[in-house]
């Protein structure tokens, strides 16, 4: 118990993916502009996040490490990604139209995410456990979401300011999210205790 | 160099046949059931059945997840039309809400404060104004559904006969 709250912590706070690790700033970036597609956007990552982590972790250890694949490892995972990006779109169609009209535009987006593939990379020779990879992939979802929606909901404020013609759009978000990742390296004192 | 082949051709061989089944199950021919059931709603897009639109209606139609007497503005003729196409029971229920076709909102333009919260509620953007500015609606654009009465802080609208 106590180890998998310290996988969480350190996968949501201490090395968030975002603003420590630099993994998937596309749509952090790209994304945000809005609170409602953030918060649309990091559920279905976080969701993503969770399966794939598991799913990537049974294939490593049950199959690539076993028959010394290890250099498939890159080709393995972006398959599996793929495939359960499309299996989650799929099931939540046909089973809750509601969820699918929030997450289901951005889905096919997560495919290409570098954090979904970063946390499937990081798991390797790391987590002991498939409870501990999912435990990992939850909690860098979840770190992920505090990110997206935090920055979402400064840009929406940036958006009203009165911010000078040359960092208006993307330099001033651009100065939000390194200050931001500042922040979150007051995080790093966590991992001592 | 054969193993890792076998395993990326298995892996992929599995996913391809897992989501295929899994685009199966849903049936392939729900599209079609989509259409024709939105045909016959009356494309006013007011969502008072409690779905965005009227194909979002329809979608749940088709998928048994909403009953066919939530249409309002189209009233117990389209409820009985729904049931025909789709040979279903809808039973003794009248059809839910009230709508009176022949209506128009009309906002008190002494009494409007200009808070723009009407704008956004109109399905038809059929209410013109800005914040600060008194609103009125465009009669010949209004269907009559009465989503703008919620809106307005003041109640200063109401509905008239066209």
């Amino acid at each position: 118990m106590g180890d998998l709250l310290l996988i969480a912590t350190g996968a949501a706070l201490v090395n968030n993916f975002v603003l420590v690790r630099f993994l998937g700033l596309c749509p952090v970036l790209g994304a945000s502009s809005r609170l409602d597609n953030a918060l649309g956007l990091s559920l279905a990552t976080t969701l993503v996040l969770t399966l794939s982590s598991g799913l990537t972790w049974i294939l490593d250890y049950w199959l690539l490490i076993p028959l010394d694949l290890g250099y498939l490892r890159i080709l393995g995972f972006i398959l599996v990604i793929a495939g359960t990006v499309q299996a989650t779109e799929l099931v939540l169609r046909h089973s809750s139209t509601i969820l699918h009209q929030r997450l289901g535009v951005y889905l096919p987006l997560i495919t290409s995410n570098c954090a979904v593939l970063g946390v499937a990379l990081i798991n390797t020779g790391r987590m002991s456990s498939l409870v501990e990879a999912l435990v990992f992939g939850l909690a860098a979802g979840l770190g992920f979401c505090l990110v997206m929606i935090s920055f979402s909901g400064l840009r929406e404020r940036l958006a009203a300011a009165d911010v000078p013609l040359h960092f208006r759009g993307v330099p001033i978000a651009l100065v939000t999210a390194s200050l931001m990742s500042l922040a979150f390296l007051g995080f790093a004192g966590l991992s001592q205790s | 160099m054969l193993a890792g082949l076998l395993v990326l051709v298995g892996l992929s061989a599995v996913l391809g046949v897992l989501l295929t089944l899994l685009a199966r199950r849903g049936g392939a021919g729900d599209d079609q059931d989509v259409d024709a059931v939105c045909a016959l709603l009356p494309q006013i897009q007011c969502a008072q059945c409690g779905y965005p639109g009227c194909r979002p209606y329809a979608e749940a139609i088709v998928r048994e997840l909403a009953p066919l007497n939530l249409c309002p503005p189209g009233g117990e003729q389209t409820t009985q039309a729904l049931a025909r196409l789709l040979d279903r029971e809808v039973g003794a229920t009248p059809t839910q809400g009230t709508f009176r076709p022949g209506t128009v909102a009309r906002i008190d333009e002494a009494a409007c404060i200009g808070c723009a919260r009407c704008l956004p509620a109109c399905p038809v953007d059929a209410i013109v104004g800005a914040p600060r500015f008194m609103h009125t609606v465009i009669a010949a654009e209004c269907t009559g559904c009465q989503l703008c009465l919620p809106a307005c802080p003041v109640d200063c609208i109401s509905m008239e006969a066209q």
